[in-house]
C-alpha cells in the first residue's frame, strides 16, 4: 500500500473544525504536546513503514 | 565507606626484566579488565601462551560495567567462569517505567524458556574480574603481571616493540601480537596514532552504589523527570549483596567535584527511596560519555578491543558487553593465524565483523540516549507524549527506550559466510550466533552449546557415518543429530529450522558459518576455507 494522496476523508470541513477545536485553550507548549500524542496514535494506526517514511517526506517538502 | 574489601595483586619482577634479555611473546594484552582478561583465558584455551600487563595491582573500582547479557554468558562459559557470575549476581525480570509521578507501566522481561544461561544478571564488575583473574591464575599458560605500565610501542615487520615500566625500572619487550583493552582513554590506541571518532553528549551522570538495610523488590526502575529530581532521568537497578545501582542523569551544566559529594548525593537518595529507606553510600562517581569508535580495530601487530575500541552510553549495557564479544570473535582467528592454520588476511575479519557491531550497538545507544536525553524541545514533546500514551495504551510502549538489552549484532555482510543456496526458515542465517537448546547427550540432559567444540563443527540432521572432515589441516568434528546428541523435545530443530538432512557450518567462536539442505563434504570444505580468509573458486563466486 502507498501514502494516499487523493481526497480520503468524508466530511473535510468538519474534520478540520474538530482538529482545530482541539487546540483551543491550550498553550504552544500544550498544543505540541497534543499534536505530538495525535502523529503517534495516527502513525501505529497506519503501521507501514514505508507509508510512514512517504508521510514524513512529504510533511517536510510537500511538494515531493 | 566501601564494605567491599579489594584484593592487592602481587607485583612480581619478571625474569626477562631481571635478566636484561629481550623476549618475544606470541600474544601480550595490555589491560586486566574484564576483556583483556577474557582475551587472556580464550587465547589460553586455545593454546596460546599469553601475557597480560596492567598498570594497577587490583579489580575495578566500584560497580561500573554491572549488567552482563546472555551472550558474555555463553562466551565465559565457554571458558570455565560463566557458572561462579551467575551464582553471584542477581537476575531480574520485572521493569517499571516512571513518568513523572506516575507509574507508566510495567513489563515482565519472561525470557525464553530452553537457555542454559538467563537474558542477563547484575554483577559489580569487582566480583566479575575476581572471578576472571582467579581463572587466569589457574591456567599455566597466563601471565598476569600487576604494575606493568606500557610506556611506548614500535612497530615493525616482525614484531611490536614495547617498553614497559614497573617498580623496577624499564625493560623491552616484543610481541608478534598485541591485544589493546585498556579502555576508552587507550594510550596504546594514541601510540598508534589512530582516530577515535564520534559524538560526545552534553550530559553527565552521577552514579553510585548503595547498599540497603532492609528489604527493597528486585526491579528495574527508571524514572522520566520524576519529581525528586525534575527534567531528569534516574535508573534503579539491584546487584549483588544488597547493594544497589544508581544512575542519575545531572544534565551538562553541573559540577561535578560538587555533585558527588556525600552531603549533595544522600539527600537526592532520600529524595528518591523517601525518608524511611535506611541506606549506606558504598561508591560515587561522575561520567560523561560519548558515542565512537577507532577507524580500524587492526592497526599492523596491534588489535583493539572493548572500551580501547569503541565507546558507547551506557544505556543497553553494550560496552562490557560488545567488549567480551570482540574477544570472541578475535582468538581463534589469531590463534589460527599463530598455528599457520589461516592466512594473516583471516584478521582484518576481525575489523569487519567488529566494527559492523559496533557501529550497530552505537546506533542503538545513540537512539536510546536521545529518547532519555531529547535535544530540542520538539524532541521532548514527542518523548513525552509517547510515556503519556503507554500509560494508557500498549501500542506506545514499545517506542519507549530507555536502554534496549544488548544481543549480538549477526555479521550479515561478513565476508567470511557463505550465502545460503536455499531458503530456510528460521533465523539462523549465516553471520547469526548460535542459538542454545536442551538435548541428549549420552541418555542425560545437556546443551546444544556445549557439543560445539573448540573448532570449526558441523552439525548435521542427515544420516552421516564420518566422525570429522579435514580441510587443509583443519580438522571440523560432525555432530549428527539422532547419534550423538539427541533432540527429545525438538527444540533443536524448531530454532534451526531443519528438516531431514539440514547441515549447519559453526565456527569456532560458534557463529553460524554456512548451511545446506543437506550434508556435501565439498561444500563444507569450501566453507571451512572461506571462513578462515582463504581466497574460494571463482566459479563458485560467479554462479552465486
Amino acid at each position: 500500500m502507498s501514502l494516499i494522496l487523493t481526497p480520503n476523508i468524508a466530511d473535510p470541513d468538519d474534520f478540520y473544525a474538530e482538529l482545530i477545536g482541539a487546540q483551543r485553550d491550550l498553550s504552544e507548549e500544550e498544543s505540541m504536546r497534543v499534536n505530538a500524542r495525535l502523529v503517534l496514535l495516527l502513525a501505529n494506526h497506519v503501521g507501514d513503514r514505508a507509508v510512514l517514511s512517504e508521510a514524513i517526506r512529504l510533511a517536510r517538502s510537500p511538494a515531493g | 565507606m566501601s564494605q567491599y574489601v579489594y584484593p592487592r595483586f602481587n607485583y612480581v619482577c619478571s625474569p626477562e626484566q631481571k635478566s636484561g634479555t629481550t623476549r618475544r611473546h606470541p600474544i601480550v594484552v595490555i589491560g586486566a579488565g574484564p576483556i583483556g582478561l577474557t582475551a587472556a583465558l580464550d587465547l589460553a584455551a586455545r593454546g596460546q601462551p599469553v601475557v597480560v600487563l596492567d598498570d594497577n595491582d587490583t579489580v575495578s573500582v566500584g560497580s561500573r560495567a554491572v549488567c552482563y547479557a546472555k551472550r558474555p554468558l555463553e562466551i565465559w562459559d565457554r571458558l570455565g567462569c560463566a557458572a561462579p557470575m551467575v551464582e553471584k549476581g542477581v537476575s531480574w525480570n520485572i521493569g517499571k517505567v516512571f513518568f513523572r509521578d506516575q507509574l507508566s507501566y510495567q513489563f515482565d522481561l519472561l525470557p525464553e524458556p530452553g537457555h542454559k544461561w538467563p537474558a542477563m544478571i547484575n554483577l559489580q564488575q569487582y566480583y566479575l574480574e575476581e572471578i576472571l583473574v582467579a581463572a587466569c591464575r589457574n591456567n599455566p599458560l597466563i601471565d598476569l603481571r600487576w604494575k606493568h605500565r606500557l610506556l611506548s610501542l614500535h612497530q615493525s615487520d616482525e614484531c611490536a616493540q614495547l617498553a614497559v615500566e614497573t617498580p623496577d625500572g624499564i625493560f623491552t619487550m616484543e610481541a608478534q601480537w598485541v591485544i589493546a583493552c585498556d579502555g576508552a582513554n587507550s594510550d596504546t590506541r594514541r601510540m598508534v596514532g589512530a582516530e577515535f571518532k564520534g559524538q560526545f553528549f552534553h550530559d553527565r551522570f552521577l552514579i553510585a552504589d548503595v547498599r540497603m538495610k532492609a528489604d527493597f523488590p528486585t526491579e528495574r526502575w527508571f524514572w522520566f523527570d520524576p519529581p525528586f529530581h525534575p527534567g531528569q532521568s534516574v535508573l534503579l537497578h539491584r546487584q549483588a549483596d544488597n547493594i544497589w545501582r544508581i544512575d542519575f542523569q545531572l544534565g551538562w551544566d553541573a559540577d561535578p567535584d560538587e555533585e558527588k559529594k556525600p552531603e549533595r548525593v544522600i539527600p537526592r537518595i532520600k529524595a528518591m527511596l523517601g525518608e524511611g529507606t535506611a541506606f549506606e553510600l558504598e561508591w560515587v562517581s561522575i561520567y560523561q560519555f560519548a558515542c565512537r569508535r577507532i577507524d580500524n580495530f587492526r592497526h599492523g601487530r596491534v588489535l583493539f578491543a572493548g572500551d580501547a575500541a569503541h565507546q558507547v552510553s551506557p544505556f543497553g549495557a553494550r560496552g562490557a558487553n560488545t567488549g567480551v564479544q570482540d574477544i570472541d570473535n578475535l582468538a581463534w582467528k589469531l590463534a589460527l593465524v599463530l598455528r599457520g592454520e589461516a592466512p594473516v588476511a583471516l584478521i582484518d575479519s576481525y575489523h569487519d565483523e567488529r566494527a559492523y557491531a559496533a557501529d550497530d550497538n552505537i546506533l542503538n545507544s545513540t537512539r536510546a540516549t536521545d529518547f532519555i536525553t531529547p535535544k530540542t524541545r520538539v524532541s521532548r514533546h514527542f518523548r513525552d507524549a509517547a510515556l503519556d500514551l503507554a500509560q494508557h495504551h500498549g501500542f506506545a510502549r514499545p517506542l519507549v527506550n530507555s536502554g534496549r538489552l544488548s544481543t549480538p549484532t549477526p555479521y550479515v555482510t561478513s565476508p567470511l559466510n557463505t550465502p545460503d543456496t536455499a531458503s530456510f526458515t528460521g533465523s539462523m542465517t549465516p553471520g547469526t550466533n548460535a542459538a542454545d537448546a536442551p538435548v541428549g547427550v549420552g541418555g542425560k540432559l545437556g546443551w546444544f552449546l556445549d557439543c560445539l567444540g573448540p573448532g570449526f563443527t558441523v552439525v548435521t540432521f542427515g544420516a552421516v557415518d564420518r566422525a570429522s572432515v579435514v580441510v587443509d589441516g583443519i580438522e571440523a568434528r560432525i555432530i549428527v543429530v539422532g547419534r550423538d546428541i539427541e533432540d527429545s523435545k525438538g527444540l533443536l530443530a524448531h530454532r534451526y529450522g531443519a528438516s531431514a538432512g539440514t547441515t549447519y557450518l559453526f565456527r569456532p567462536d560458534q557463529y553460524v558459518t554456512a548451511r545446506w539442505t543437506r550434508f556435501d563434504e565439498a561444500a563444507i570444505a569450501q566453507a571451512i576455507r572461506r571462513a578462515c580468509g582463504r581466497a574460494v573458486a571463482k566459479r563458485q563466486e560467479l554462479a552465486a
